[in-house]
C-alpha cells in the first residue's frame, strides 16, 4: 500500500479527488488488515469516525471547511478523550472511560481531524520498548521480532506501516524520538509548555509533553498548530505566540551554527550508527550550515536525574489509581490497607510499580536530599549547558538512539539497560527543550533517527532544518518491505 | 514539680472565596453530597489545578494584618498520603515556602497586660472531602463537596501557656479573620478549627518537653477542655517519673478526654516535594501596596475611634467591636440616629444584643435593617414610646416586615404623653385604691409602686411612666391636704 503524507491526503480532498468518507474508510481498511501484525491500537472509534466523515463531507462539498477538516488521526491512549475508552494501557485504566476530551484533543477537534482510534503504549507511557502495556507488546513493522520502542510505539509504528497518516504522542524521556528513529519517521517533541497537559494522563508533570509523530516535518507543522497554545486549564502551558509553522519550512539555514556535543558523540554510539549520523551532517553542511563541536558537560547525569525525577513524579501523580473512585477494584479486600493493596498489585504492571518505588523511596524521609533535591540541581545544572551552548550555536545534533531497533524482550528484564535507551534524548526533556528526531539512514534495514534540540520555542527552526533534509534525501519515504504489498 | 504548660495552635481557617482554591466548583456550604466536586476535585487522570488568585490575596490580607512577612516567592508542595476522602492521594499545600511568615498577634491577658504571641507561618492549601461512616452498614460514603475547599493553615510558635490563653489567642485570629472578611468562620460548619500542640517542662526550663498534638478541635471552649484534660494527663505522667509519648490525639468532647490517634512511629511520611503542575506563586511588591491600602479598620483602631469620636465607655466599645458585624450594624445605627451615641450603643447591647441571644441566633440572621432600628431609637428618645414598649415593637419589627410606624399605629402601642388623660387615670386608681393611699399618705411609701403598677395596667403600658409618677405624686399629696 501507498503510504500517504498528510499534505498528499489535504491535496487529495481540496481536489475533490477523494472524499473524507472514503479516507476514513480507506484506513480503517488499513488498520484492519495490518494493524494484528503490530497490535498498533487498542481502541478504534470507526462508527462516530464514519459520522464525522460524512459530515466533514458536508463541509467540503459546501467549501466551508479548514485544512484538516475530514482528515484522519490516531492518539496514543493517554489523551483523555470523551466517552472513548482511556486505558493508558494499563489494567488499571482498563475500562476508563473519560467524560470530557483533554484540550489538545479538543483543539484538534474543532481543526476539523478525525480521530480513528487510540494507539497503543507502555503502560502509563512508562517503558522504552512498548512491552509493558497491558494490551501485549507493539511490534516493529520493520521487523516483527523487534521492539517499536516505547512509550508512543503504537503511533509509531501505526504511521511507519501506513494505517494512520500522523499520530499524537507524548514524551517524558524520549517517548516521541526514540520510537520516531526505531521505525522511520519524523517525531517532534514541543517546548515544555508549548501545548496543553490538560487531558494528557500524567506520569511525570515538569516533563510530559504532547508532540507527534509523521512522516514528514511539513506535516508535523500543519498538525503543531492546531494544537499549540496556551491553555488556562493548564497553569504550565506558555502564553507565547503560535507561529505559522508551515511558512518558515523553507527558510534558508545558510550560515547557521550546529552544535556537536562532545558528550554525543563518544564509545556508546556504536560505530556504524556513528558513520550514518556523519553522513547525514554532511547534509545539513552542504544546506549551508556551519558545524562546530561544543560540550555540554553535565548532559552524562542525564539518566540518573530523569529516573528520580520522574519516578518522584509519578509516585505521586500514580497515588490517584487507588480503586477508589475508578479503576481496578479487588472486591475481596479485608479493609481499607489491603483494598488499596491489592487494587494497585493487580492493577499495575511491574515497570509502573517499580517506578512508583524508587519515587516513594526517593521522597522519602531521610533520603530526598541526597536524591530528590539533588536531582533538581543537577538539572538545573544540564538546563545551564544547554543555555550556555544556545550562545554559541542556532542548533543542536546528536544520535537519537545508540543502536537500531532492539528485539522484543531483549532489555525488557533488564531494567538498566532499557533506561539507558534514552540517554540521549531525557536531557531535553529535563532542559524542557524542543526536540525532534527524523530518518537519517539504515542498517542491516533498519532505520537510524538523527536528533534536533532547539532553544525554547523553537519549533520552527527545527521544521525548518528538517524540511530541508527531507528535500535533499529520501530516508523519511522508505517504507517498511512486509508493507508494501498491492 | 512545678510545671509550665507550652502550647503552639495550628488554626485552619477556610477562606470565603466563592469557587475552590484550584477548580471553579462552588464552596457552598450545605449543598446534596458529591453536587459540588468537579473533575478536578474529584482527581481524574489528566485533569489539572489552577490557582484561584482571590485565595492568595486573602492570605496576604491576614499576613498584613498580623505584621508578617509575604513571600515574593512561594510555592505549593503535595503532601502525600492514601485516604478514601484525598482523591488524588495527594494534598496540596504550602511547605518550604509558605506565602505568610514571621508575624505576631497581641493578645489580652489578666485582663490587663497584653502578650505577643509570634505566628512562624501561614499557607495556603486545600481541603479534604468528608467521610462518613455512620450513613450504610458495612460501607463508609465519601462527600467530596468539601475537597478543595480553600483553607488558610496559621501556624503559632509554641508560645502559649495555658488554655485560656489559648482560647483567648483563637479567639483574637478568629476576630480577625472575621474582620479581614477572609473567612466567615463559622465552626459549626468546620470553617474554622485548629490542633493544638501541647508539652509540659519543669518551671524555668527553656528545653521543650515531647508534645502531643489534639486534632480538629472546633469551638473555643473545647480548646480549653482539651488543653486542661491533656495537661493534667501529662502532669500525672511526668508526675510518676515516666515520660510522654509524642503521638497525636483527639478530643471527645462528650467524654471530655482526650485519645490517642496514632503515634510517632505510626505517622505518614508525606513525602512533601514541589508541585510540577502549579507555578510558584510570585506577589508583586504593588499588590501588597494594594491590598495594605484596602486593609479595614480593625478591632483596635475601631474601639479607639468609638471612645474618641463617639464619646463611648470604653466596656461598651469593646463590647460593640469584639463582633464585626455588631460593629457594623452599630455605625450604620448611628449613621442613622445621631442624638445620643451612647443610647445607641446602650440600646444596641441591651435591647438588640438581648433579644439575639434569647433567639440564639447571630445579627447576620436578622432582616431587621439600621434604618428601621434607628427610627425606633428615635421613638424612645423622643419619648413616643416607653422603653417596654419598644421592646414588643422591636419584637414585631424583626419577625414582620411592619414598618415602626405601622406597628404602634396597629398596635396602639404609642406613649400616652398626655396629662390630662393621665391625670384622669390616676384619680380613678386613687379613687378605686382607698386603703392604698391611706397607707401611703400614713407613710408607706413602697404602696406606691402598686398604684404605679394600677395606672399601667389601665393603660396597658403605654403610660409615660416619668409622668406617672410625677402626677400621682402630686394627686395623693392633693389627698393629704384635705
Amino acid at each position: 500500500m501507498e503510504r500517504f503524507t498528510l499534505k498528499k491526503l489535504i491535496h487529495m480532498i481540496s481536489q475533490r479527488e477523494i472524499s473524507s468518507a472514503e479516507l476514513v474508510s480507506i484506513y480503517f481498511q488499513r488498520i484492519k488488515k495490518y494493524d494484528h501484525f503490530i497490535n498498533s491500537f487498542i481502541t478504534l472509534n470507526q462508527e462516530s469516525a464514519e459520522e464525522q466523515s460524512l459530515i466533514a463531507d458536508k463541509k467540503i462539498q459546501a467549501g466551508n471547511y479548514d485544512l484538516l477538516t475530514g482528515i484522519p488521526y490516531a492518539s496514543k491512549d493517554i489523551f483523555c478523550t470523551k466517552g472513548i475508552k482511556t486505558t493508558c494501557a494499563s489494567k488499571m485504566l482498563e475500562n476508563f472511560v473519560p467524560p470530557y476530551d483533554s484540550t489538545v484533543i479538543n483543539q484538534i477537534k474543532n481543526s476539523g481531524a478525525i480521530l480513528m482510534g487510540k494507539t497503543n503504549m507502555d503502560e502509563f507511557a512508562m517503558g522504552s520498548s512498548n512491552e509493558t502495556s497491558y494490551f501485549g507488546p507493539v511490534y516493529n513493522p520493520w521487523d516483527l521480532e523487534r521492539s517499536p520502542g516505547g512509550s508512543s510505539g503504537g503511533s509509531a509504528a501505526a504511521v511507519a506501516s501506513g494505517i494512520i497518516p500522523i499520530a499524537l504522542g507524548t514524551d517524558t524521556g524520549g517517548s516521541i524520538r526514540q520510537p520516531a528513529a526505531f521505525t522511520g519517521i519524523t517525531g517532534l517533541k514541543p517546548t515544555y509548555g508549548r501545548c496543553s497537559r490538560y487531558g494528557m494522563i500524567a506520569f511525570a508533570s515538569s516533563l510530559d509533553q504532547a508532540g507527534l509523530l509523521a512522516l514528514t516535518a511539513e506535516d508535523i507543522a500543519i498538525f503543531l498548530e492546531a494544537m499549540s497554545g496556551f491553555d488556562p486549564l493548564d497553569s504550565t502551558s506558555v502564553e507565547e505566540l503560535v507561529p505559522q509553522y508551515s511558512d518558515s519550512l523553507h527558510n534558508s539555514i545558510a550560515g547557521k551554527t550546529i552544535g556537536l556535543p562532545k558528550e554525543f558523540f563518544n564509545n556508546s554510539l556504536d560505530t556504524e550508527s556513528q558513520r550514518i549520523l556523519n553522513q547525514g551532517i554532511e547534509i545539513y553542511e552542504k544546506l549551508g550550515a556551519k558545524i562546530i563541536e561544543i560540550s555540554l558537560p553535565n548532559v552524562g547525569y542525564s539518566v540518573p536525574t530523569y529516573y528520580v525525577v520522574a519516578s518522584a513524579e509519578c509516585s505521586s501523580n500514580l497515588a490517584r489509581y487507588d480503586g477508589i473512585r475508578y479503576g481496578y477494584r479487588d472486591g475481596d479486600a479485608k479493609d481499607l490497607d489491603d483494598l488499596y493493596r491489592t487494587n494497585r498489585q493487580i492493577g499495575f504492571g511491574d515497570e509502573v510499580k517499580r517506578r512508583i518505588m524508587t519515587g516513594t523511596y526517593v521522597l522519602s524521609a531521610g533520603y530526598y536530599d541526597a536524591y530528590y533535591l539533588k536531582a533538581q540541581k543537577v538539572r538545573q545544572l544540564i538546563s545551564n549547558d544547554f543555555e550556555e551552548a544556545f550562545k554559541e550555536v542556532d542548533l543542536i545534533i546528536g544520535p537519537t538512539t545508540q543502536s537500531p531497533a532492539f528485539n522484543i524482550g531483549e532489555k525488557i528484564d533488564d531494567p538498566v539497560s532499557m533506561y539507558m535507551n534514552d540517554i540521549y534524548t531525557i536531557s531535553s526533556n529535563l532542559a524542557g527543550l524542543p526536540a525532534l528526531s527524523h530518518p537519517v539512514g539504515f542498517i542491516d534495514k533498519l532505520p537510524i533517527g538523527m536528533q534536533l534540540i532547539a532553544p525554547h520555542f523553537q519549533e520552527s527552526q527545527l521544521l525548518n532544518f528538517c524540511h530541508l533534509f527531507q528535500q535533499e534525501t529520501d530516508f523519511h519515504l522508505q517504507q517498511p518491505q512486509a508493507f508494501l504489498d498491492d | 514539680m512545678k510545671w509550665e504548660t507550652v502550647i503552639g495552635l495550628e488554626i485552619h481557617v477556610q477562606l470565603a472565596c466563592e469557587s475552590k482554591i484550584f477548580s471553579s466548583s462552588s464552596t457552598k456550604y450545605g449543598m446534596p453530597q458529591n453536587t459540588q466536586a468537579s473533575l478536578v476535585d474529584l482527581g481524574y487522570p489528566g485533569v489539572l489545578p489552577v490557582l484561584n488568585h482571590q485565595a492568595v490575596v486573602m492570605a496576604i490580607k491576614f499576613g498584613l494584618a498580623v505584621d508578617a512577612e509575604i513571600a515574593e516567592k512561594s510555592i505549593f508542595a503535595r503532601k502525600n498520603y492514601f485516604y478514601p476522602d484525598l482523591p488524588k492521594g495527594y494534598q496540596i499545600s504550602q511547605y518550604e515556602l509558605p506565602i505568610v511568615f514571621n508575624g505576631s498577634i497581641e493578645i489580652p491577658i489578666n485582663d490587663k497586660s497584653m502578650k505577643t504571641i509570634r505566628i512562624t507561618r501561614a499557607h495556603l492549601e486545600e481541603d479534604a472531602g468528608k467521610s462518613i461512616h455512620d450513613k450504610f452498614d458495612n460501607a463508609s460514603a465519601i462527600d467530596l463537596n468539601r475537597a478543595g475547599t480553600p483553607l488558610l493553615e496559621i501556624v503559632s510558635e509554641p508560645d502559649l501557656s495555658s488554655s485560656e490563653e489559648a482560647s483567648t489567642y483563637m479567639q483574637k485570629i478568629h476576630q480577625l479573620v472575621r474582620y479581614l472578611k477572609i473567612s466567615d468562620g463559622n465552626m459549626q460548619e468546620g470553617s474554622f478549627r485548629c490542633d493544638a500542640n501541647i508539652s509540659l517542662r519543669p518551671l524555668g526550663s527553656n528545653v521543650l518537653g515531647t508534645r502531643a498534638e489534639i486534632k480538629n478541635i472546633n469551638s473555643f471552649k473545647f480548646v480549653e477542655k482539651a488543653i486542661e484534660f491533656e495537661v493534667e494527663r501529662q502532669k500525672a505522667i511526668l508526675e510518676e517519673g515516666e515520660s510522654v509519648i509524642q503521638e497525636t490525639r483527639l478530643y471527645d468532647s462528650e467524654k471530655n478526654e482526650t485519645r490517642s490517634m496514632r503515634s510517632k512511629e505510626e505517622a505518614n511520611d508525606y513525602r512533601y516535594f514541589p508541585d510540577p503542575d502549579l507555578l510558584p506563586i510570585l506577589v508583586e511588591k504593588d499588590l501588597i501596596k494594594e491590598i495594605k491600602k484596602e486593609l479595614p479598620e480593625l478591632f483596635d483602631q475601631k474601639v479607639d475611634r468609638y471612645i474618641k469620636q463617639y464619646s463611648i465607655r470604653k466596656v461598651d466599645a469593646i463590647e460593640i467591636a469584639k463582633n464585626v458585624d455588631i460593629a457594623e450594624f452599630f455605625e450604620d445605627l448611628i449613621h442613622h440616629f445621631k442624638e445620643n451615641y451612647q443610647q445607641a450603643a446602650n440600646w444596641l447591647l441591651s435591647e438588640l444584643m438581648g433579644y439575639l441571644n434569647k433567639e440564639n441566633i447571630s445579627i447576620t440572621d436578622l432582616t431587621i435593617t439600621a434604618d428601621a432600628s434607628a427610627e425606633l431609637l428615635q421613638k424612645i428618645h423622643e419619648n413616643v414610646v416607653s422603653t417596654s414598649m419598644a421592646k414588643i415593637i422591636l419584637k414585631q419589627l424583626i419577625e414582620t416586615n411592619d414598618s415602626v410606624d405601622e406597628i404602634i399605629e396597629t398596635q396602639g402601642l404609642k406613649q400616652i404623653s398626655d396629662s390630662g388623660q393621665i391625670e384622669a387615670i390616676v384619680m380613678e386608681v386613687i379613687e378605686l385604691f382607698p386603703d392604698q393611699r391611706d397607707q401611703y399618705l400614713s407613710g408607706k411609701q413602697q404602696v406606691l409602686g402598686f398604684l404605679i403598677g394600677q395606672v399601667m395596667k389601665k393603660t396597658s403600658g403605654k403610660a409615660n411612666p416619668k409622668m406617672v409618677n410625677q402626677i400621682l405624686l402630686e394627686k395623693i399629696e392633693e389627698y393629704r391636704r384635705r
